[in-house]
C-alpha cells in the first residue's frame, strides 16, 4: 500500500479533501497574490502611479514586480514560465491590467491591479445575463471616456436589449441606482472598485477569442453542484455504506497485501533504471534517430526501414533483451518459430501463439477454439504434443469442462517459463540469430563451413552449401 | 447481467453451504475460513461470528492497515532519485510543435494514435470524431456521435476500428453499457474487445462482436476517470485511477483488485503503465504525477513544482520510459525525468487546458489535445 500524501503548499489535507479541483487551484492562487501583496512578507509595494494630469492609484507593475517576485519565491528559472503563470493568474480574475479586457500579463511596463476578494472565483460566481446587463447599462450612464464600451460589448448589449426587452425597465432602474450609489463614492476608490468590477466580468464575459476560464471539466461538475451527494449503486443498494466497501472484504484484501511478497525500493530502482538505459538508444526522444525522426524532417526512410523485411542490428539485438521483446515484434516472433521449427520443437511457442489468439476471438468463437486447441496439442495422440507436468494437465481438462478465455492460463504460463529458460537461451545462441545480430553475410559462412568440411568427407555426403547451412542451424 | 466481483483464491466446497465454488478466503479473529460469495453475504447481513461487531471488524481493519504501512515502510530503504544519481544527466530536449491538427470545432477531449504510427483518432465535445493522418494533416473520415462530450475514443488494434464512449454512458455502437458517462476505453490486445472506465465506479470488459460483459470489475468509491492495460504480452492485468484518489490495479481474469495504491491528494486524472509493465504513473488534480512500483507496492517518485499549482490531466511515458509526458490545465506540458525526479522541459503552445497526451506507438511523436480545438504533434 502506498505511503500517506505529502503537504501542498502549505494547505492541509482536510482542506483539500473538500474541495473540488477548481477550488484547489483558486485556493493556491489565493495564497499566492496574498503573499504578493503583502509588503512586510517580501511582497510588492503597491502604489500610487502619476500619469498626465491624474494619478493612477493602487498599482503594480507587471514585469518589475509580479514577475520578479514569481521567479524569486516560486523558484522559477525561466522567465518565460513566470509570466505564463501570471498570464493564467490574470486570466482567473485575480490580477487584471488597468487599461484592457483582455486578462494576461505581459512583460513590458504596463500597470496592474489586485481583484478584490469578493469577486474571487473562489466564491463561486455564477451571474446571470441580467447581471450582466445592468453592469453594460451602468456603464454607458456615466460619462467617462475610461467606461467607454468596447465594441463586443456594445455588441452584447445590445443583444442583451432584445432578449430582455420586456424587462429592460427594471434593468435601466437598477442600473440608474447603482450609478446614484456609485456617485457618493471617493473618486480614487471608484477608479479602483471600476476596474475590479470590469475585471470580474472580463472573467465571466470574456472577449470574443479569450479563453473563458470558468468553464469546467464536465466530469466534475455534479461535485461541484453537489457536495454531498453520494454516488448511486451500481446494484440499487441504499446510498449510505455504498461508499465504503465492507470491513470483511476490506480485511480480507489487506490479509492478501500483506501476504504479498514485494522487493526493496533500491532493488526495484536498480531494475528500473536498468531497463530504461537498456531501451534508452532506442527512444527518438532521448537519441537521435537513423536516418532521421519523419516528423522532423518529412522524411519516412525511417518508417520504411522499420516495415521491410529485413530488420536492422538495432532491432534484432532488442530481441535478445527478454522472450517478450523478441515476441512483441513479428519478425522475432518468425525467426523464433522458424528456428524451433528446426529443431523440431515448434509446437510449444505454436501453443502459445493459439492460447494468445484465442483470448482475442470473440464470445462466440472461443468454445470451438478451446477445443480445437486440446485436440491440437493436448489431446492423446495430439499431432503437436506439448510437454504439461500433470497438475496442470489436470487443472487444464477440468477447465475445459467449461471452456473458456482463460482455460489455458496456467498451461500457457508454464509453457512460456520453459521456452524461457530453454529454448529461447538457445535461439540466442544459434546461428540463425546470430548471423543477423552480427550482420553477418552468408559469404563468411565459407569460413565456417571449411571447418566442418572435414566431417562432411566423412560421412561422404556433398558439400552444398544448403546441406551445411541446415547443419549449422541445429548446433 | 454483472459477475459478481471478488477475491477468488481457491475453488472448491464451500464450508457452510457445502456447494463447489469459487472460495472467498476471509479471516475472522485470524481464523481462515473458506465460504461461497452468498455465505458471506449471509453472514455479514445476519450479523457476525461470534463476539464480532462492526466495530471490531472495523478495527481489526485499522491494526492491519498500520501493519501494512510498517512492513511497506521497511522496503523504503532509499530514493528512486539517489538511486538514479549515478546516471547521465539528459541533454537539453529539443521538442518543438511538428504539426498543428485544426478542423474540431470545440475542445478536444481525448485521442489515440493507430498502430502504423501517422494515423490518429479524436473526439470532441461537439460530437465529433475525426481520424487524420498526422504526419500529412489529412482529415480521413469524420463521425458524427449522437452525444456531446466525447470523453473516450480508441483505436483497434488492426486499424479498421475506432471506439468511443461519453456522456451517453455507452461505448461505440453500444457495446458498452454503464450507468453514468464513459471516461475511458481501450481496445485489448484485439479488436474483439473493450475495457471501459466509468463515471458509474466501475470498469468492464465487453466482447464487441455481441456486446456481452465479459467481467466488471468494483473497488472504487468514486468516478474512474482513467485506465490503461499493461504492456506485457502475458500480463492479463489493468491500472485505474479515480476521483476517490486511488489506483487500483486489476486481475482482468477474476475480475479482482491485486493491489491499491492511495497517495494522491485530489482526483486522479489519467494512469499510464511505465514501459516494462512493472510500475505506473498517474496524473492529478492536486498539480502532482506520482510513479509507482507494482513490486515494491509503493510510490517511488512525485514530480512537482513550486510553480506547477494547476492540476495534471494527463500522462504517458516515451519509449524507454526515461520521459515522462504530462499535460496541464495550465496549458503547458512538463516534461519529467522519470528517474531523476526533476523536468526536462516545458512546451508551450496550447492556448487552453492540455486533455490529453499520447506517445507514438514507435515513440517518434508526441500527440497533444487540447480544449483550444487542436491536436498538436510534437518531436
Amino acid at each position: 500500500m502506498a505511503e500517506g500524501s505529502k503537504e501542498q503548499g502549505g494547505l492541509s489535507g482536510a482542506d483539500l479533501e473538500e474541495d473540488s479541483p477548481n477550488m484547489i487551484v483558486y485556493r493556491k492562487i489565493e495564497d499566492i497574490v496574498t503573499r504578493i501583496q503583502d509588503e512586510k512578507a517580501g511582497g510588492v509595494s503597491i502604489r500610487t502611479v502619476k500619469s498626465f494630469l491624474s494619478k493612477i492609484p493602487s498599482v503594480v507593475s507587471g514585469k518589475g514586480d509580479i514577475v520578479q517576485w514569481l521567479i524569486k519565491n516560486l523558484n522559477i528559472e525561466d522567465p518565460a514560465e513566470a509570466i505564463h503563470l501570471g498570464s493564467l493568474i490574470a486570466a482567473h480574475g485575480y490580477i487584471f491590467p488597468i487599461s484592457d479586457h483582455v486578462l494576461t500579463l505581459k512583460d513590458d511596463g504596463t500597470l496592474y491591479r489586485f481583484q478584490s476578494p469578493y469577486f474571487w472565483p473562489s466564491n463561486c460566481w455564477e451571474p446571470e445575463n441580467t447581471d450582466y446587463a445592468i453592469y453594460l447599462c451602468k456603464r454607458t450612464m456615466q460619462n467617462k471616456a475610461r467606461l467607454e464600451l468596447a465594441d463586443y460589448e456594445a455588441e452584447n448589449l445590445a443583444r442583451l436589449q432584445r432578449a430582455f426587452a420586456r424587462k429592460w425597465e427594471f434593468i435601466f432602474m437598477q442600473a440608474e441606482a447603482q450609478v446614484k450609489i456609485d456617485r457618493k463614492k471617493d473618486k480614487a476608490e471608484r477608479k479602483i472598485l471600476d476596474s475590479q468590477e470590469r475585471a470580474f466580468w472580463d472573467v465571466h464575459r470574456p472577449v470574443p477569442g479569450c479563453v473563458n476560464t470558468t468553464e469546467m471539466d464536465i466530469r466534475k461538475c455534479r461535485r461541484e453542484k453537489n457536495p454531498h451527494r453520494v454516488k448511486k449503486s451500481v446494484y440499487g443498494v441504499p446510498d449510505d455504506g455504498q461508499s465504503q466497501p465492507s470491513p470483511v472484504l476490506k480485511i480480507s484484501f489487506l490479509n492478501i497485501q500483506l501476504d504479498r511478497h514485494c522487493m526493496k525500493v533500491s532493488k526495484v530502482a536498480d531494475s528500473l533504471m536498468c531497463y530504461t538505459e537498456q531501451f534508452m538508444e532506442y527512444d527518438p526522444f532521448v537519441s537521435a534517430l537513423e536516418p532521421s525522426n519523419p516528423w522532423v524532417s518529412d522524411d519516412v526512410t525511417f518508417w520504411d526501414a522499420e516495415a521491410s523485411k529485413d530488420p536492422n542490428q538495432q532491432r534484432v539485438k532488442k530481441w535478445g533483451f527478454s522472450l517478450d521483446e523478441a515476441l512483441k515484434d513479428p519478425a522475432g516472433r518468425d525467426m523464433f518459430l522458424k528456428f524451433l521449427e528446426s529443431e523440431f520443437s515448434s509446437e510449444n511457442l505454436r501453443f502459445w501463439l493459439a492460447v494468445q489468439d484465442l483470448k482475442q476471438r470473440p464470445l462466440q468463437e472461443v468454445s470451438s477454439r478451446a477445443q480445437e486447441i486440446w485436440q491440437e496439442f493436448l489431446a492423446e495422440g495430439a499431432p503437436s504434443s506439448i510437454n504439461l507436468d500433470s497438475h496442470s494437465y489436470e487443472r487444464t481438462s477440468q477447465n475445459l469442462k467449461d471452456p473458456g478465455r482463460y482455460s489455458y492460463e496456467d498451461a500457457q504460463e508454464h509453457i512460456f517459463k520453459l521456452m524461457k529458460s530453454d529454448s529461447y537461451a538457445r535461439f540466442l545462441r544459434s546461428n540463425i540469430y546470430q548471423d543477423l545480430l552480427l550482420a553477418r553475410k552468408k559469404v563468411s559462412r565459407t569460413l565456417q563451413s571449411l571447418s566442418l568440411s572435414a566431417f562432411w568427407l566423412f560421412q561422404g555426403k556433398s558439400l552444398t552449401g544448403k546441406r551445411l547451412t541446415g547443419l549449422m542451424q541445429s548446433s | 447481467m454483472c459477475d459478481q466481483t471478488f477475491m477468488a483464491a481457491t475453488f472448491g466446497p464451500c464450508e457452510s453451504c457445502g456447494k463447489p465454488s469459487p472460495l472467498m478466503n476471509i479471516y475472522i479473529k485470524n481464523e481462515a475460513i473458506n465460504y461461497c460469495s452468498f455465505c458471506v453475504e449471509l453472514m455479514a447481513c445476519q450479523g457476525l461470528q461470534s463476539g464480532e461487531s462492526v466495530a471490531s471488524l472495523k478495527r481489526e481493519c485499522e491494526s492491519l492497515k498500520k501493519k501494512l504501512e510498517e512492513e511497506r515502510g521497511k522496503l523504503n530503504d532509499v530514493e528512486l532519485h539517489q538511486v538514479a544519481d549515478k546516471i547521465e544527466v539528459l541533454g537539453a530536449l529539443a521538442i518543438k510543435t511538428r504539426r498543428v491538427l485544426k478542423g474540431h470545432g470545440n475542445k478536444v477531449l481525448c485521442m489515440d494514435w493507430c498502430k502504423d504510427k501517422r494515423r490518429l483518432v479524436s473526439s470532441s465535445q461537439d460530437g465529433k470524431v475525426i481520424v487524420w493522418d498526422g504526419f500529412t494533416l489529412s482529415k480521413e473520415n469524420g463521425i458524427s456521435v449522437p452525444c456531446t462530450w466525447v470523453m473516450a475514443c480508441a483505436y483497434a488494434p488492426t486499424g479498421c476500428a475506432v471506439a468511443c464512449g461519453g456522456l451517453d454512458n455507452k461505448c461505440s455502437k453500444a457495446v458498452a453499457m454503464h450507468t453514468n458517462y464513459v471516461s475511458g476505453c481501450t481496445f485489448t490486445n484485439s479488436d474483439n474487445q473493450i475495457l471501459t472506465s466509468s463515471g458509474d465506479g466501475s470498469c468492464a470488459l465487453w466482447d464487441v462482436e455481441s456486446g456481452q460483459l465479459l467481467q466488471s470489475f468494483h473497488g472504487h468509491t468514486a468516478d474512474v476517470l482513467s485506465l490503461d492495460l499493461a504492456p506485457s504480452e502475458t500480463g492479463n492485468t489493468f491500472v485505474s485511477g479515480g476521483c476517490d484518489k486511488k489506483a487500483n490495479v486489476w486481475d482482468m481474469r477474476s475480475g479482482q483488485n491485486i493491489q491499491s495504491f492511495e497517495s494522491h491528494v485530489s482526483d486522479i486524472n489519467c494512469v499510464k503503465y511505465y514501459p516494462s509493465g512493472d510500475a505506473f504513473a498517474s496524473a492529478s488534480d492536486d498539480a502532482t504525477c506520482r510513479f509507482y512500483d507494482l513490486r515494491a507496492d509503493r510510490e517511488v517518485a512525485v514530480y512537482q513544482k513550486d510553480s506547477v499549482i494547476f492540476g495534471a490531466s494527463t500522462v504517458d511515458f516515451s519509449l524507454s520510459g526515461r520521459l515522462l509526458f504530462a499535460g496541464y490545465n495550465d496549458y503547458t506540458i512538463n516534461v519529467w525525468d522519470v528517474l531523476k525526479g526533476t523536468r526536462s522541459s516545458i512546451l508551450f503552445g496550447h492556448e487552453n487546458r492540455v486533455s490529453r497526451v499520447r506517445v507514438s506507438p514507435d515513440g517518434t511523436a508526441l500527440c497533444s489535445a487540447s480544449w483550444d480545438h487542436t491536436l498538436r504533434i510534437w518531436a
